[in-house]
């Protein structure tokens, strides 16, 4: 009845080509930003940004960057913790180095740097598809973890290995160190995730995104019709790169403030985040942020009604949580192969023709 | 979904609500994962005393205490969501039992004016309260370890030319002790390697056969969870003498022993406090708490070394809670008084006495200068055959003089890195 085509006239080729061409689908995107941006910082308390809002943001922009890599342009990379280390300890050198230079420049140029790192690992894929690639990927995992804890330049010679985040502001409001407050650090989050989004719905869109995409569907195919495997395969490196160094910077400076890399960017990180993709649906945007959503926020909801609500010892708890995770997982991935996105594309069909389907 | 779940989230934090009544010991313990080995009868020790005192005494100064256990599985970021959902209730002081979430928590708690006990972990040079206002690690810290382990070893012969091989876990916390062995090893003339061992530890091989190789002649552990067992199985297997391999505190408890079995006989453990259960606080534990069917976990902890050491840190706590009480002249208090509490804490031979733990520790007093106690280190060792830790060793002092320096020169750097003003409050 709301949700459809009909009377919603477009003029001009920008409105017809327009990321949200349903009335109804533009003006909840709106809607849901605006909460976002105006209402959410008034109400925000510590726990409620430490634990689930920034987590969500961060993770958000690592599955967006891992989705265009594997999700659109096909190529499978394990090796995302480790990208993510890149960002965290390019910002943190950029941060030590430069304190003077506004860290949004440092987030920035730390993807960038990720991204330059990212596109060297990437070149193996010209030659390696599939698992082979899958392992070579793994090797920039164990390769860059290691690197970050042996070589002591990385971490400014500090006795102990670990990174710590100084004070950082913006706009003379502090959004790294300890300092912070909970509204602040969210805005700063949520400011990346979304240029983030609106850059990769974008970019996927375009040329580009067709590119990386035909590449998936079948290469021998795409490179007869004219499409560069080489500039499309590295390209999707780079960008997938930048987007996981931001969110490898934001998790390090903003979330954490201090980071040991083994721990916090080791093996598991690249699981959660192929994890996320793959629950929230390979090649959507939308399936980047459903799927964070759900690794992030499930585990946190399974702890407040078991420990909170319902009293039980938290090591019970803590395992069942694995249990139940993972059981969902499956389940999930039984009756919909295709992840979170698909389900919502689903219901996007019904709506259409709610409330008279005949 | 997020935002619905975020709103639960809130209404459930709003339901729990503080209780101002009680006095909040938060726990982030880990009884799951690769380190629960060590992180269960660490919490059964810490929710033991404390019930110990509710049971008895009737709480702290006659409010009782109330331990709120968190699951952190030893990961950061279960650390600062157990952080976050804890602080909110009125916690006291945090004893997070992980280096790295020690790293994570010191400025946090600072900001948000709540101490922090790393007792014998964290970061070492939090000894310099000057620098670190919030942070505090007596009696004991990992530098005095590695200097009491190079004492111990003095005290045996002369180590001038040896060589010493340092196995640690590859993290914040194993590599505290490097500089300091450094250091030593430029005074005294022994040859240091470094043979790094990565999270978790289950794999070996490889180390124990660099060891083999190169035939150090002691072999110094800095391990932790599961790390420790697979090193002294490995040691096993390739005929170490066990009496030249010494352990941090970290790395010598009952777990880390016994699957090795009687190889593992004679291998050797630092500490900062008593083994054993021939303490009189045992008795009191066993009415008041096991009796009564209100003892933490399984149970079955009681009198090993690291629930031990749990009880030793819950204890530390009450008393400095009790301190804090006297000074602020008021039963409820803040965590802004529990640090004064912590900061003036005094701990006498008496007064362990009369807690029932005669001689389990050092007596030491606590100040703004100096938040890391007396670094006292004795020397325990394992009896396969009776199943027991021994103390080898009277507790004796470090090197100060090579200590201290690396305190005052890594504080420091720390102190430029985050603008902060050094000097007592």
């Amino acid at each position: 009845m709301f949700y459809r085509e009909a009377g919603d006239f477009k003029t001009s080729y920008v409105d017809d080509s327009q990321t949200f061409p349903i009335k109804f689908d533009r003006y909840r995107y709106y809607f849901v930003l605006a909460v976002a941006v105006l209402v959410l910082p008034f109400v925000m308390t510590d726990y409620a940004v430490n634990s689930i809002f920034l987590p969500f943001l961060i993770y958000a922009i690592a599955a967006i960057g891992l989705n265009i890599l594997t999700g659109y342009c096909g190529q499978v990379s394990l090796g995302t913790g480790g990208f993510m280390a890149v960002g965290a300890y390019a910002c943190y050198k950029l941060m030590t180095a430069f304190p003077d230079v506004n860290i949004f420049i440092h987030v920035l140029l730390a993807g960038g740097i990720t991204a330059m790192v990212g596109t060297a690992f990437g070149l193996p894929s010209l030659r390696i598809k599939g698992f082979y690639l899958a392992v070579a990927t793994l090797a920039a995992q164990f390769f860059l973890v290691w690197l970050f804890n042996k070589v002591s330049w990385f971490y400014n010679y500090s006795a102990s290995g670990q990174i710590n985040a100084p004070e950082r502001m913006v706009f003379g409001v502090p959004v790294t160190g300890a300092n912070t407050e909970a509204w602040a650090t969210y805005l700063f989050c949520l400011a990346f995730t979304v240029l983030c989004a609106i850059i990769a719905r974008n970019l996927t869109r375009g040329s580009v995104g067709r590119e990386w995409m035909a590449i998936r569907d079948m290469d021998i195919a795409a490179e007869i019709i004219g499409v560069n495997p080489l500039k499309a395969k590295l390209t999707a490196f780079a960008v997938s790169s930048f987007f996981v160094g931001i969110s490898g910077a934001l998790f390090f400076a903003v979330y954490l403030g201090a980071v040991e890399v083994g721990e916090v960017f080791g093996i598991q990180k690249s699981f959660i985040v192929l994890f996320m993709i793959i629950i929230g649906g390979l090649g959507s945007i939308f399936g980047s942020f459903a799927g964070a959503a759900f690794l992030v926020v499930l585990p946190v909801a399974l702890k407040i009604v078991g420990v909170d609500m319902l009293g039980w010892p938290t090591d019970i708890v803590a395992h069942f949580q694995l249990v139940i995770v993972g059981a969902l997982i499956i389940i999930f991935l039984i009756a919909e192969p295709h992840g979170l996105a698909q389900l919502w594309r689903v219901t996007k069909e019904k709506l259409r023709l709610w409330p008279f389907p005949h | 979904m997020t935002l619905k779940l975020a709103t639960a989230a809130m209404a459930a934090l709003m339901a729990a609500g503080p209780v101002m009544a009680d006095l909040v010991f938060p726990s982030l313990s880990y009884r799951t994962g690769p380190y629960a080995s060590g992180g269960i009868p660490f919490a059964d020790g810490y929710a033991d005393y404390f019930t110990l005192l509710n049971e008895r005494d009737g709480g702290i100064g006659g409010v009782p205490a109330r331990v709120v256990e968190c699951e952190t599985a030893y990961n950061t970021e279960r650390g600062v969501e157990c952080y976050e959902s804890t602080k909110g209730e009125g916690a006291l002081v945090y004893q997070p039992l992980s280096t790295g979430i020690t790293y994570q928590l010191i400025p946090k708690a600072t900001a948000d004016d709540i101490p922090i006990h790393s007792m014998g972990y964290g970061r070492t040079s939090a000894a310099n309260g000057q620098v670190f206002s919030h942070v505090f690690n007596y009696p004991a810290n990992y530098w005095n370890g590695a200097s009491g382990a190079i004492n111990y070893l003095m005290g045996q012969g002369d180590i001038a030319g040896k060589k010493i091989a340092l196995v640690y876990h590859n993290s914040a916390y194993g590599k505290e002790p490097i500089r300091t062995l450094e250091e030593l090893s430029e005074k005294h003339g022994y040859e240091l390697s470094l043979i790094p061992v990565d999270h978790p530890g289950q794999e070996q091989k490889s180390q124990w056969l660099q060891i083999r190789r190169d035939r150090p002649d002691f072999v110094i552990m800095y391990g932790w969870g599961v790390m420790n067992q697979v090193a002294v199985q490995e040691a096993a297997n390739i005929r170490f003498p066990m009496e030249n391999f010494i352990g941090i505190w970290w790395s010598g408890s009952e777990n880390d022993v016994l699957p090795a079995g009687d190889a593992a006989n004679g291998y050797k453990a630092l500490t900062f406090h008593g083994v054993g259960s021939e303490f009189p606080i045992f008795e009191d534990i066993q009415t008041h708490v096991v009796d009564k069917g209100l003892a933490a976990g399984a149970g079955d902890q009681i009198g090993t070394v690291l629930y031990n050491r749990g009880l030793y840190a819950a204890m530390l706590a009450a008393e400095a809670a009790k301190n804090a009480q006297d000074i602020h002249g008021t039963d409820e208090i803040t965590p802004a008084m529990m640090r004064d509490g912590m900061e003036q804490l005094e701990i006498t031979e008496a007064r362990m006495t009369e807690l029932g733990l005669p001689g389990f520790g050092p007596s030491f007093s606590v100040s703004c200068d100096n938040h890391g106690g007396p670094g006292l280190i004795g020397m325990t060792q394992w009896d396969a055959s009776a199943k027991e830790w021994t103390l080898i060793s009277e507790f004796a002092n470090t090197d100060v003089e090579v200590i201290q320096p690396l305190i005052e020169a890594d504080s420091a750097a720390y102190a430029d890195e985050n603008n902060i003003e050094v000097g007592c409050k």
